[in-house]
């Protein structure tokens, strides 16, 4: 038994045969300008290095040509010192770990919620006529203005924050999963079912694994927006974290610190938004 | 060996249609896919349903298979009356349906397993089948590796590794090119050689029909309703050489006609 006779080697043939190497003048220019085409691996991180490099240089041009003044925009020196100088003394990372609490616990209780509940509200059709109206209300309810009922209810220790950031994008994880789930093949389904599997299992056996890759990236993207929630939530009611340190900082005209703290809070949603890529690499090897 | 002996035991069931209507929709809406559908396919049997787009062949499929609900008449696989779909009567789709979270290995073990089948007998069975259909050197591959022409022939796989009574196939090799769709033919002629299972086998292409069929029905549309009946004599096994034979071009211009009236009754 041997391949189709249509398989992949005639094909790739012709596909290493169009990219002529010995024409560079021509297709330099046309390969940039191309939609959709792949740019080499170098290229891309020299770009992404020097658009680093232009944000940064325009911050280091804008302070010392003395535009704006050092009382709304740091320069970048005092802003790295800041942060040399509380991690040394431990406080950064004091405020890092809290916030870094209030997000995973948050986002933890949400995403386990929300995947089995939205997995079954787009698989069931009566789950989500029953859930669909009330969730899509509430969705579009501004969590901003939650936050004082959340203090009268629950007072201002971690639940209350944690309340915040699950009450922020619970409810979306559940209508993307939903819509993930509700588009899987519906012949997909179909063929598990003439191979014996029971409508019972169907979303375990069949639109979870289908929906998987899109759930991570669903998580993924909600993981950000935890990270927004959870200033939100530090400005108000927080006696450490990342934001309340910039609430305090905002007080004494700190603009390094402040600057500081958003910085981190980029850098560690740089780092989960990357694990999250590696999970779905690492459990979703399929789907790449 | 037993595994090996069990899978490739010859295994068919007879289908019975008796006056399936189908209809969609109710009141001023409602459009009759299908009207008063009877014939009978006997175990071991290659029918083929051949017919224009949108005939509602493939309903008639989905019917037997469980997978609509019919309006009217009766269905039966091996005189057990048809409810909802069961591994009893396999399917491969037109659309390409393997799981792409599974290998290729896994995708015809997934009935199987299923079935809590011991994982030894399980290994055998994937085995056979994934060589029967020639692939085996793609054992670990994902479906997304692989050519539309090599996801069809995993899925026939898939199906027979379950061990249905019946095999229905929905225009299986619709979206291949002709010479893939050729040895694909020739393929499942091979293994149905093998295997003896019931096939139901629908289609527009005509001489896919006569090539595979022991005999066509022939359907025309808007109702679905089979016009004819023809047993193909020709002896097997088939090559592709027959579609110049003049007992094979007799049938296919009496099935064109067939379909050609229908579609100026359209217009």
């Amino acid at each position: 038994m041997t391949l189709a006779p249509n398989a992949t080697s005639p094909i790739s043939h012709i596909v290493t045969t169009s990219v002529d190497k010995n024409q560079p003048g021509r297709s330099a220019w046309k390969a940039v300008a191309t939609p959709y085409l792949a740019v080499s691996r170098p290229l891309s991180i020299t770009l992404s290095v020097l658009v680093w490099v232009a944000v940064i240089g325009g911050w280091f041009a804008l302070t010392y040509s003395g535009a704006v003044k050092e009382m709304f925009l740091p320069r970048p020196e005092s802003v790295l010192s800041t942060t040399i100088r509380m991690a040394l003394d431990g406080s950064l990372w004091e405020h890092v770990l809290a916030s870094v609490q209030v997000v995973l616990i948050g986002f933890v209780i949400s995403s386990i919620a929300a995947v089995p509940l939205g997995l079954t509200m787009g698989t069931y059709r009566i789950v989500q006529a029953a859930l669909d109206p009330l969730v899509n209300f509430i969705r579009y309810l501004p969590v901003t203005s939650f936050v004082p009922l959340f203090i009268l209810w629950i007072g201002i220790g971690i639940e209350q924050r944690v309340a915040v950031i699950i009450f922020g994008i619970f409810f979306q994880q559940l209508v993307m999963i939903a819509d993930s789930a509700r588009s899987v093949q519906r012949d997909l389904v179909n063929a598990a079912y003439t191979l014996g599997t029971k409508r019972s299992d169907t979303v375990f056996h069949i639109v979870f694994p289908a929906t998987l890759p899109n759930v991570l990236d669903v998580l993924r993207v909600t993981m950000g927006w935890a990270w927004t929630y959870l200033v939100v939530a530090e400005l108000v009611a927080a006696r450490s974290g990342l934001g309340y340190i910039s609430l305090k900082a905002m007080r004494g005209f700190q603009v390094d610190v402040i600057f500081m703290a958003i910085a981190m809070i980029g850098i560690l949603g740089l780092c989960t938004d990357q694990l999250f890529r590696g999970i779905r690499r690492l459990v979703a090897p399929w789907a790449n | 060996m037993d595994a090996l002996t069990l899978a490739t035991k010859p295994k068919s069931a007879d289908i019975g249609v008796d006056n399936v209507v189908l209809r969609y929709g109710t009141g001023d809406n409602a459009v009759l896919a299908l009207d008063g559908i009877s014939f009978h396919v006997a175990p071991n049997e290659f029918c083929v349903i051949v017919g224009p787009s949108g005939c509602g062949k493939s309903s008639l499929l989905y019917l037997i298979a469980g997978l609509e609900e019919r309006t009217g008449g009766t269905i039966a696989v091996g005189g057990k009356p048809v409810t909802e779909p069961g591994p009893d009567r396999g399917m491969v789709f037109q659309a390409y349906t393997l799981f792409p979270w599974l290998t290729v290995a896994q995708n015809v073990e997934y009935g199987p397993k299923r079935k809590s089948m011991p994982a030894a007998e399980r290994r055998a069975i994937v085995e056979h089948f994934l060589h029967e259909v020639g692939l085996a050197k793609f054992a670990n591959h994902y479906p997304s590796q692989l050519s539309g022409g090599m996801k069809q022939r995993v899925a026939i796989a898939r199906a027979l590794a379950n061990d249905p009574q019946v095999l229905l196939m929905d225009e299986p090799f619709g979206a291949l090119d002709s010479q893939t769709r050729h040895s694909m033919q020739k393929l499942l002629l091979r293994i149905w050689d093998h295997s003896k299972k019931t096939v139901l086998f629908v289609t527009h292409d005509i001489d896919e029909a006569i090539l595979l069929a022991d005999r066509v029905l022939a359907m025309s549309g808007r109702p679905g309703q089979i016009k004819k009946e023809i047993r193909v004599g020709l002896p097997r096994p088939r090559s592709m050489d027959l579609v110049m034979e003049p007992n094979f071009i007799a049938m296919k211009r009496e099935i064109l006609e067939l379909l050609k009236n229908d579609e100026d009754d359209e217009r």
